[in-house]
């Protein structure tokens, strides 16, 4: 997962694309992620809404505080699955 | 949204809805904005909103046909400039106050999402003003504009919107509505990701705002008054209203409605105001604006009014005025229904009313703020101080203007130091929850981050102790003119006064007060003090025991401050440090005390504390204060020898209890510590001997010692739920002191040592070391074990071995206090040991349950307690 917000979106919408393709679980590694913006968050819930809709479970690896409070507070959090 | 308002429709709910989602992403991304982020948005902002400021002011004449172009492009620019030179240095991301000496730090967390509603009357420059705040403090807005100025709202919404997101803030920072509804307003106001209401407007939607059951600030209506009195700058005074009343042609709600001027300068004023072009109403005039202006069934002005010119609006009501008038002033003569004019006017009529005193005008001005105005501004032109002293008590105003304009001034940082706003909070009195010009702190949640603080603590004792055999002779060295002895008839009778007498210098004159030898009663102490006055005492020296020298103490007291309130002087207290009731420092007379106790167990020579028995309520009265120390004490053994062997052991455990108490209490400190375990060794090495051998010499040397020792411990850690028992017990069954404790004391301690049950709260503890302390204590007196359980056991052990050799009971039922009469005392004792404050420095916080429990341990007798681990 890049730092830069652009490769950042362009990431979301290429996992978006891949819900299609994988079974039961998706994973984005967020570690190198240090801010959101309202696109990106935007396309998260967007991500969070396909992948419910194809039972598929989205999981977040090393999603910062901070990155992880704008989560909280865009109500996503409870959308996906964390580690580290 | 869980219920969904029926007059909306799908798609405007769906509009609606579309722009809280948009505001909660975008308060969600804010929260990661720094303060040198936001702050890099606010000033392009504020260039904007100046740059754009006469195309608002246009935009807004045109489409409410409020107000003048001229003020509200002054407005503008008030609400951008002025607004930022308060904001731009002030912090509010992270941590925005730091108070390393408290130990605490102030953090700024944004609110969310803030629906704001904007009135009609001041449009675009509350917008300007709330864009600003909003992004000084990381906050998403959705503007609510007035329905008749929503279109000049969009249009300020838009140019700070686009500012923002170009220098960086997040998209969808803000929205406003278009076409809006009542209805809008009250789906926003509910809705579940609106944090909070910032309404300005009239009274229906700060109603609304505060009904919603949100967290709001509404700010609606004043009826502004002003009183000028015969002091005043009269031309200055005249002008500034003129200036207020007329700025965008009254639509500013602190501006002013009466002014009540003084009778003797009322002409003079009148004639002022005519002058500079204001009409004064003569005749019927002001009646017939009444009639046309005010609603008679509301009361209410009519909206058609509002923001209109003076000329305009002498044309509408029939009346002549000449072409250039800015101002209709109105003569009234009271306030109420009956005076039509004297409610809010938003439009440049002002009412005036002719005062016959002070008096009269102060209750005027009260009857104007309290006709809608509570809260919200007044104004006062004096030179008086204490008129404007009076003035701002009297009058309920969040801002009280003086010798200003009240529009101008109550926006703030124009006239005066205010915090230039757009928003009148009008405290309770106006239903409001500040009476603060709202300002970017109420945008924000201040978070206090409260780090552990280290309680201060003490080592308090006498600045002079002597002991050893012969101490007493130190008492030559102690200049007086007049000294009082108190002391009991016994030790007069046994020749212990002689051998004071003969070391107190010879040219002092020295008076015997010889009083009975039980806790001092009222009576007894009055009658020192006369003793003390009649002598013109300078010295008291207090030979005896625990009685004498409280005594002594409560004598120095009332003889010094004679209107010492002791009663009240024994109001209970929490913290020593932080009590209500303070001790007086004022004293008529002067005595130094020096005390020499004759028994060795309550260490009254060191400690603060006094306990007085009040007979005609059967009260004991406990005073506790370092200014009852004693000045200098005198531990002499030779005072001791003669203590009969019973009392030696009673005392003796007293001050084995006071040093184990202190040792374990949540104020003990290394001081105190170093104390109570010297006294406790000195205990165990001498008790039994001093028992046994009452002639040993050595053995009551050193525990006239250790009483003194433990007491310097327990003056400054106190003592602990043991005392408190006993205190219950020994009043109750008439028991002494010391053997109360004595009886309570192995139980006491396994209690302590055991896990509590409830923790008692205390800065000074770090962790529950009472179980550790017990178990320092048995590897001082080398009772061995290899754990902490088995030290604490061998104490409890070592100290019932003690009690035994000195041959005290077992138990309380071995003093013949049989199970049913226990069980009967028990309700009192149990309420009566947990009414005792001493138990307030126990290491653990005892249940009524555990105390009962306790005594019924105690009752059983010792020799079964066992210790439950702690550690």
């Amino acid at each position: 997962m890049p730092a830069h917000v652009d490769e950042l979106i362009a990431t979301i919408e290429k996992a978006i694309g891949r819900v299609d393709e994988v079974e039961s679980e998706l994973v984005l590694d967020f570690s190198p992620v240090q801010r959101l913006d309202p696109s990106a968050v935007t396309l998260l819930e967007k991500l969070a809404g396909k992948a419910q809709e194809k039972g598929v479970k989205v999981l977040l690896e090393g999603v910062s505080v901070e990155v992880y409070r704008v989560l909280k507070l865009a109500k996503l959090a409870q959308r996906f699955s964390f580690r580290g | 949204m869980t219920a969904k308002l029926s007059s909306l429709s799908d798609g405007r709910i769906a509009c609606l809805e579309g722009l809280v989602a948009q505001a909660r992403t975008a308060a969600a991304v804010f929260t990661q904005y720094t303060q040198e982020d936001v702050d890099r948005i606010v000033k392009p902002m504020v260039l904007a909103g100046l740059e754009q400021a006469h195309h608002l002011a246009r935009l807004a004449i045109e489409e409410t046909r409020l107000g003048v172009l001229e003020d509200k492009t002054i407005k503008n620019m008030v609400a951008t400039e002025f607004v930022y030179n308060y904001v731009r240095d002030k912090r509010t991301v992270g941590a925005i106050a730091e108070f390393p000496e408290r130990g605490l730090t102030e953090v700024a967390e944004p609110i969310g999402i803030i629906f704001s509603i904007t009135p009609i009357t001041n449009p675009t420059s509350t917008v300007l003003f709330k864009c600003i705040m909003a992004i000084k403090t990381r906050n998403a807005v959705i503007f609510g504009p007035h329905p008749k100025a929503w279109r000049c709202c969009r249009e300020a919404v838009r140019i700070m919107y686009e500012t923002a997101v170009r220098h960086g803030a997040p998209e969808g920072v803000f929205t406003c509505l278009e076409e809006p509804t009542l209805e809008d307003n009250a789906y926003l106001m509910r809705h579940k990701d609106v944090r909070l209401i910032d309404a300005t407007g009239g009274r229906g939607v700060v109603k609304a705002a505060y009904s919603s059951g949100k967290p709001a600030l509404g700010v609606g209506p004043g009826n502004t008054p002003v009183y000028l009195e015969k002091t005043a700058d009269i031309p200055m005074a005249v002008v500034d209203i003129i200036t207020s009343k007329t700025f965008d042609n009254g639509t500013i709600c602190a501006s002013e409605q009466t002014v009540v001027i003084d009778d003797e300068i009322y002409d003079r004023v009148l004639n002022e105001f005519a002058d500079l072009g204001a009409h004064i109403c003569q005749g019927g005039e002001a009646e017939q604006l009444a009639r046309v202006l005010i609603d008679a069934e509301t009361g209410y002005p009519q909206p058609m009014a509002v923001g209109q010119k003076a000329v305009d609006i002498a044309r509408a009501v029939g009346l002549r005025v000449k072409p250039n008038t800015k101002l209709l002033v109105a003569p009234i003569q009271g306030v109420g229904k009956e005076h039509p004019l004297s409610v809010e006017k938003l439009f440049p009529v002002l009412s005036v009313y002719r005062a016959k005193s002070v008096e009269e005008a102060l209750k005027v001005c009260m009857d104007v703020n309290h006709a809608g105005g509570l809260g919200h501004t007044a104004v006062v032109f004096s030179r008086n101080e204490e008129i404007i002293r009076r003035f701002g008590e009297v009058i309920d105003a969040g801002r009280i203007i003086v010798n200003s304009p009240g529009s101008i001034g109550a926006l703030g940082g124009v006239y005066n130091d205010m915090v230039p706003t757009f928003s009148f909070g009008c405290g309770t009195g106006g239903g409001n929850s500040t009476t603060d010009n709202v300002n970017v702190y109420h945008y924000l949640n201040i978070k206090r981050v409260a780090r552990r603080t280290p309680a201060h603590m003490w080592f308090r004792v006498p600045n002079q102790i002597y002991f050893n055999l012969n101490a007493v002779e130190n008492l030559r060295q102690f200049a007086s003119r007049s000294t009082v002895i108190v002391t009991n008839p016994a030790l007069e009778h046994m020749g212990h006064v002689d051998i004071v007498r003969r070391w107190i210098p010879s040219e002092t004159l020295v008076r015997v007060l010889a009083i009975p030898d039980a806790e001092p009663e009222m009576k007894v102490i009055l009658q020192g003090v006369e003793a003390l006055k009649l002598s013109a005492a300078d010295q008291i020296v207090a030979l005896g025991g625990g009685s004498v020298i409280d005594a002594a103490k409560i004598m120095k007291l009332k003889y010094e401050s004679p209107d010492a309130d002791l009663e009240e002087l024994a109001s209970p207290f929490l913290d020593i440090r932080k009590r209500v009731v303070q001790f007086p420092t004022v004293k008529v007379h002067r005595a130094r005390l020096i005390a020499a106790p004759t028994t060795s167990g309550t260490g009254s020579e060191v400690t603060p504390f006094a306990v007085l028995t009040d007979k005609a309520s059967g009260r004991k009265v406990t005073l506790a204060d370092y200014s009852l120390t004693p000045d200098v004490a005198i531990v002499d053994p030779q005072f001791v020898m003669s203590m009969p062997r019973r009392l030696t052991a009673d005392t003796g455990i007293d001050c084995l209890t006071h040093a184990l108490e202190a040792g374990v209490s949540i104020y003990a400190s290394a001081y105190t510590d170093s104390n109570a375990m010297q006294a406790v060794r000195l205990v165990f090495q001498y008790l039994s001997a001093a028992y046994e051998r009452p002639g040993d010499e050595e053995a009551r040397s050193m525990m006239h010692n250790a009483a003194c020792i433990a007491a310097m411990a327990f003056s400054n850690a106190s003592v602990g739920v043991n005392h408190a028992l006993a205190h219950a017990l020994g009043a109750r069954f008439g028991i002494a002191h010391g053997r109360a404790n004595a009886l309570m004391l192995p139980h006491v301690i396994a209690f302590n040592a055991s896990v509590p049950s409830k923790f008692m709260p205390s800065p000074n503890q770090r962790a529950y070391v009472a179980h550790k302390k017990y178990a320092l204590t048995a590897d001082l007196l080398g009772l061995g074990g290899e754990t902490i359980d088995e030290k604490v056991r061998n104490l409890v052990l070592a100290v019932e071995g003690l009690l035994d050799r000195l041959e005290i009971p077992n138990s309380i039922a071995d003093l013949g206090i049989s199970k049913e009469e226990f069980e009967r005392a028990m309700p009192d004792l149990a309420r009566n040991a947990f009414e005792d404050p001493s138990w307030r420095s126990n290491p653990r916080m005892p249940l009524i349950g555990e105390l009962v429990e306790l005594f019924w341990s105690a009752w059983r007798g010792r020799g079964r307690a066992s210790v439950a681990k702690a550690s």
